[in-house]
């Protein structure tokens, strides 16, 4: 079934592969639309996050940690992504309702479009992210050919996350008020700004169940320590972004013919 | 083979749940005693199939369900009951406005329209010119969507959806947009595309349109499938007095029934046209002095009264 699933899923996207480019153009004009800058956002956001951080935190977390910028950054640029990405995701089905329900298009398609969004803007924050390691003297190994791996489970990660909650939107508005306290919650529990070494052991391992931690783990020891992680690091992010993507694609199966009656 | 085939078709809407009324109403009536989940079915046990060519017509008054079974059919609603088949592509232009965004350029959203309704980009640059020409838009391709007049985006949404060549189409009050001559043209390449053995589903409140366009027709009224025939005109006929006197018929003698009232009256109300027409130009007749009126009264006088006239104008030609 999960085959049959996943071929009516491959020729779906080859026929729409122009719709959801259309939407994806759409999406991006209209997140900058009647701004100024434009897209140069998608470069100055982060920068100016990174720049704040540094000015209050630097002092009192930054001594003992080695490269303390690209730490920062390394937390800064990823849960940003998947604050974009989620939140973005969230409302996508509700946002779209007009077209949804008058047009007969797959709904997942505005989801995915996106999260496509989302993940051009982190290709350019990757971008000035390099760019800031250049500047701060870190050795280029090898190592950073794994990338890759986390930044793929990642987007499979918050697609599964965003068909959860764009199907909890439909029903319950409330959602968005949650999403948002949980985000600040996890922000301040993802090891963004600190070190854990500080906490006794068992606690570093409560750290663990925090995928955003872990993603952002992961890249500090790709990027900074120079080594590729442990494999319990590389079967962690596969694991959480297939739980998240089998429980959105069931939200989804369930659900999916009562959405039009929400709208 | 059936092209559309709905068999025991039935679409229930659900209000008054919790997810609808929000905690507090819910603890409220709760505590009151007073919750209940209302069902409201839009359509019940509605069955009918047609075959390619056909081209439906849906009637009905307002609330009677018809759009909730056009969206049905397109896929988007499931069915709360019975199943609905389909053999073929279908193409549906429920309301032409949707799928437009306000901030993009005509040209973006022709081509976001399109790609809607199924279009491939090379399609869409091979027919561009052709949209555009046909909504008469050549001048506003960059303008931004919201700077349009509504007749504007109505003739835009239009001619994008025209160009559809699908197996089965699917109209919902979609043919009275625009001014008169934009609903010349737009009427005129429906049926264009319509003649062209697409299978047509047509919902419509112009009965004419109906009469002229249509080859069966369902009649559905607060979600029941009162009629489903292939004698349209009997139908509409029925339907039209029903629209005036209120009364559902039950049975088959009551469908003749009601048609005979319906051709009796307006056969009546020609009459009574007519008569009045007639009182009116005899009004104008008898006012009249310029020698025209007088020619024409003379001339009614030789036909029907010829003893009044005196002797030198009859049999004389009065076209001088």
């Amino acid at each position: 079934m999960a085959s049959k699933t996943i071929k009516r899923l491959t020729t779906n996207l080859k026929q729409y592969s122009f719709l959801f480019g259309q939407l994806v153009n759409r999406d991006f004009q209209q997140r900058y639309k009647r701004t100024a800058l434009g897209m140069a956002w998608s470069v100055l956001s982060p920068l100016m996050h990174l720049a704040v951080m540094m000015l209050v935190f630097s002092r009192l977390f930054g001594r003992n940690v080695n490269h303390y910028v690209i730490y920062l950054f390394s937390g800064n640029i990823i849960m940003s992504y998947f604050r974009e990405s989620t939140k973005n995701g969230m409302t996508s089905l509700m946002s779209n309702s007009a077209v949804i329900s008058k047009i007969n298009v797959p709904k997942y398609l505005f989801l995915l479009s996106q999260n496509v969004s989302a993940l051009i803007n982190f290709g350019l924050t990757i971008l000035i992210y390099f760019f800031f390691c250049f500047i701060d003297k870190i050795h280029f190994t090898p190592a950073m050919l794994m990338l890759w791996y986390p930044i793929v489970w990642f987007v499979i990660m918050n697609i599964g996350i965003g068909m959860v909650l764009s199907a909890l939107y439909v029903f319950f508005r409330d959602i968005q008020y949650l999403y948002d306290i949980f985000l600040q919650l996890l922000t301040y529990l993802s090891a963004i700004f600190y070190t854990i070494d500080k906490f006794p052991a068992e606690m570093q391992r409560f750290f663990l169940l925090n995928p955003v931690y872990v993603n952002i783990k992961y890249w500090r020891l790709v990027v900074i320590d120079g080594i590729v992680p442990s494999l319990s690091y590389h079967l962690l992010l596969a694991g959480y972004a297939l739980l998240f993507l089998a429980l959105g694609a069931y939200f989804y199966k369930k659900y999916n013919h009562r959405f039009v009656y929400y709208f | 083979m059936s092209v559309i085939e709905c068999n025991d078709v039935s679409i229930r809407y659900i209000t008054g749940d919790f997810k609808s009324i929000g905690l507090k109403e819910y603890v409220m009536r709760k505590l009151t005693h007073n919750f209940k989940v209302q069902e409201f079915w839009a359509d019940r046990h509605v069955t009918f199939s047609i075959e390619r060519g056909d081209m439906l017509g849906i009637i009905g008054s307002n609330g009677a369900g018809k759009s909730t079974l056009l969206k049905a059919i397109t896929g988007i609603m499931i069915p709360t009951g019975g199943t609905i088949k389909t053999h073929g592509k279908i193409a549906a232009l429920l309301e032409l406005a949707s799928g437009f965004d306000a901030h993009m350029t005509v040209r973006e959203n022709t081509y976001l329209r399109g790609a809607m309704l199924g279009y491939t980009k090379e399609f869409l640059d091979e027919r561009y010119d052709e949209i555009i020409a046909f909504a008469e838009l050549e001048e506003f391709q960059d303008y931004m969507f919201k700077q349009l007049s509504s007749g504007m985006k109505s003739r835009l949404a239009f001619s994008v959806a025209c160009l559809v060549d699908p197996d089965i189409l699917i109209l919902d009050e979609v043919l009275s947009v625009g001014d008169g001559a934009f609903r010349k043209k737009s009427g005129d390449k429906m049926m264009q595309i319509l003649s062209g053995g697409t299978t047509g589903v047509l919902v419509s409140h112009s009965i004419g349109q109906v009469r002229e366009l249509c080859n069966k027709i369902l009649w559905l009224d607060h979600g029941n499938q009162i009629a489903f025939s292939d004698d349209v005109q009997l139908y509409c006929d029925a339907y039209e007095e029903f629209l005036a006197t209120k009364k559902l018929p039950k049975t088959s003698d009551d469908v003749y029934a009601l048609a005979e009232n319906f051709s009796k009256r307006t056969e009546r109300e020609r009459a009574q046209r007519r008569k009045k027409e007639a009182q009116r130009l005899e009004k104008i007749l008898e006012k009249g002095t310029s020698d025209s009126a007088v020619l024409a009264a003379i001339k009614i006088l030789q036909k029907s009264r010829p003893e009044a006239l005196a002797p030198e104008y009859n049999g004389r030609n009065t076209e001088e």
